[in-house]
């Protein structure tokens, strides 16, 4: 039986085995939706804005590893994709987005709502098809999930001209894809593996750096066991957090520019780095000179040309971090560096990551994130917005296993905290799930709380509001002499109580340190509705320690 | 130092882009260019000329090696190659200078390919310093256009890049 290019598609995401899509309607999906309006075993969740679509499909694909699917008209439906897909591809996210476009024949005659979606992607996709014939569609649908889910995982755009949408033919599913300029390579080189446990013998202050490749190779287990064999003690970046139990005594937490001083003086001091699927963003390593000058580094990563972009590598794995984990465990002997984790104790206590308990100017940010950690029995899915709000989160909420927290990471995206915490809670129905925001990122997609209301998600939303687009006021105060120009925003903000019950959903509004517990506790005894808690906080905290950018570790700022 | 690189591609609509692009947003500079199809109907090469340090030259093919596109990266820089330009020059030819202008394009083993009164198109091909030497010759005439390709190479002997 022949059926049209929109069946095509849609029957082709349920043999990607696809449960939920994040969309938007427009002119040009019209056959699409037609076909989603009937459709058994795919769920559609209607956003109020593209942008809310791609990064809840984002968090869908962090908390599961699976890969996000969102959809959007032509023209500005797509457009409005960008910044997520941008988002997705700094942090290597698995996501396919499908957006309409004009029919082939309108195609390059500035058509109504038709914009050159295959040349606007480009530099932000692992890979994009722009779809001309409805027989090369189902093809196209196996490869961008292929494609997005393998190797270093990235967002596919599949653009799609709605008379490829309504064309007809007959469904076949292929079985295999045939690309042969792609073959992710997951096998770590044997000679490479035995170099590097060569020189994790021999070293005397080695550390190891963990990053988001470690989530995306499902490899958690594989480090915890490394690192507690050899008693190597664990940094990770902000992608990273939760592939190592924070609570763990060999835990440094989070590295680089707001990460703790321990976890930096002892990368600075360190004579050996095993880097596992990070990439010396300019936030982890500050000045690329001063960077861990005395370390041999071992370079594992599934994309070789991380290895060397930016940091000289002594020895370079490409492959799958648990692959190669796994090479490495066969290898690995308790290591002789028991006067190397007392120094890093050492410094540990010198310098704690820390906060004034002083509250007379208002509720410390720090104290609501681990008064949430508390209350979650740190189990929680945590999303973030951008900013100080995404630094205290990552600080001082204990992650205790990956996927566990939801950060835009390289790109810093403001406004995608709470469409995260959709598709995250979306995700795992059954966990609870903070998107920890700041009164600046909240607004930049407010609008996806109509999303949260209408599927009955019991997200909580901690605002954490000071008034200002607190990090460039942190920035500001630090290095333009306090000129906060256009940071504050204090007077404008709308009543987030108010906003809240508009939507349909809660709203708490926290001036004092006494009520923010009680505040948190009626937080969770929502179960079908998000609930924004307005937290007022101290209005000029910062976040401490800070490594200015470009700066190296005796820049370091600690209070 | 300049490194010359063959790439073999997918023959798709938008994969030079694909590859220009990536140059572009790297920080890497083409020097030239030249892409046509191969033998194989489904692959084209390009052959791309690049300035950069070792460094960048492996930055550059590894970013490249990443699109889904791209088959085959070869840096012919270490070997011996055969290389080649083309040129169009269209060189004003008024009477009393046309047997010079003949006699150093049999120098140079060109070809007089179109003749006007006043002009001679001639086409020349062969290393980049031996393009340029035939049109510092002809400057003295007046060179009134010139068109140049980008350089193609393949590596000497029985060894191919696929």
């Amino acid at each position: 039986m022949k059926i049209n290019g929109a069946r095509i598609l849609i029957e082709s995401l349920r043999r990607e085995g696809v449960e939920v899509v994040f969309g938007y309607p427009g002119g040009v999906v019209l056959p699409i939706y037609d076909a989603l309006y009937d459709v058994e075993g795919i769920r559609h969740i209607l956003v109020r804005h593209e942008q809310g679509a791609v990064h809840a499909a984002d968090g869908y694909a962090r908390a599961t590893g699976r890969v996000g699917v969102c959809l959007a008209t032509s023209g500005p439906g797509a457009c409005n994709l960008v910044s997520g897909i941008a988002t997705a591809h700094m942090d290597s996210i698995p996501l396919v987005a499908i957006t309409g476009q004009v029919k082939t024949t309108a195609l390059g005659k500035d058509s109504f709502q038709e914009a050159d979606v295959t040349g606007i992607m480009m530099p932000i996709v692992k890979h994009n098809f722009l779809v001309k014939d409805v027989c090369d569609l189902a093809r196209t649908v196996k490869e961008a999930f292929h494609i997005a889910s393998t190797g270093r995982p990235g967002p596919v755009v599949i653009d799609l001209p709605t008379d490829v949408c309504s064309a007809t033919m007959e469904f076949s599913y292929p079985e295999k894809v045939n690309m042969p300029g792609y073959k992710p390579y997951y096998e770590g080189h044997p000679m490479q593996v035995k170099n590097a446990a060569r020189l994790i013998k021999k070293a005397k202050q080695p550390i190891i750096l963990a990053g988001g490749g470690v989530v995306t190779a499902g490899a958690s287990a594989e480090l915890t066991k490394l690192a507690r064999l050899t008693g190597i003690p664990v940094a990770t970046s902000l992608m990273g957090k939760g592939v190592f139990p924070e609570d763990d005594p060999l835990s440094l937490g989070m590295l680089g520019m707001h990460g703790t001083a321990y976890s930096n003086y002892a990368v600075h001091e360190a004579d050996l780095l095993i880097v596992i699927g990070a990439r010396f963003d300019d936030r982890v390593t500050g000045k690329l000179d001063t960077f861990a000058p005395h370390a041999a580094v071992i370079h594992i990563d599934i994309d070789p040309a991380e290895i060397g972009k930016s940091v000289a590598v002594d020895v370079p794995i490409v492959g799958d971090a648990r692959n190669i984990l796994q090479m490495l465990l066969k290898e690995a002997k308790p290591a002789e560096i028991t006067a190397w984790r007392e120094r890093i104790d050492d410094w540990r206590e010198q310098y704690p990551l820390n906060y004034s308990c002083d509250d007379t100017d208002g509720i410390k940010p720090q104290a609501v994130i681990e008064t949430i950690h508390r209350l979650t029995g740190g189990k929680a899915i945590i999303t973030t917005e951008v900013g100080q709000n995404q630094m205290w989160a990552a600080q001082f909420y204990k992650a205790s296993r990956p996927r566990q927290f939801i950060s835009s990471g390289g790109l810093g995206t403001m406004g995608y905290g709470l469409p995260a915490a959709i598709g995250a809670q979306i995700a795992c129905p059954n966990d609870i799930v903070f998107d920890i925001a700041g009164d600046g990122s909240i607004q930049m997609n407010i609008q996806e709380m109509a999303t949260a209301v209408s599927n009955k998600l019991p997200i909580k939303i901690a605002i954490l509001n000071n008034g200002y687009l607190g990090m460039v006021r942190q920035w500001q105060q630090l290095f333009y002499d306090r000129r906060y120009s256009h940071t504050d925003i204090g007077y404008t903000n709308p009543d987030f109580i108010k906003l809240a019950e508009a939507y349909g959903a809660v709203g708490i509004r926290v001036q004092a340190p006494e009520e923010v517990e009680p505040a948190l506790q009626r937080a969770l005894e929502c179960t079908d509705v998000p609930c924004i808690i307005d937290f007022i906080i101290a209005r000029e905290e910062n976040v401490m320690p800070m490594i200015p950018a470009g700066g190296s570790i005796d820049k370091m700022m600690i209070d | 130092m300049r490194h010359t690189l063959s790439v073999l591609v997918s023959n798709h609509p938008g994969v030079l882009t694909r590859v220009s692009g990536l140059f572009a947003r790297r920080g890497f500079n083409i020097e030239s260019l030249s892409v046509n199809s191969t033998e194989n109907p489904d692959i084209s090469r390009m052959t791309i000329v690049v300035d950069g340090d070792v460094a960048a030259l492996e930055q550059i093919r590894k970013q490249i090696y990443k699109l889904v596109e791209v088959i085959k990266v070869y840096d012919h820089t270490e070997e011996s190659v055969v290389e080649r330009e083309l040129a169009l020059i269209k060189v004003s030819a008024e009477t009393r200078s046309r047997n010079e202008i003949m006699q150093i394009t049999d120098i140079f083993r060109g070809k007089i390919v179109d003749v006007s009164d006043k002009t001679f198109v001639v086409e020349i091909t062969g290393s980049e310093g031996k393009i340029n030497a035939i049109e510092q010759l002809f400057r003295p005439f007046g060179i009134k256009e010139i068109v140049r390709t980008g350089k193609i190479v393949l590596a000497r002997g029985s060894k191919s890049t696929e």
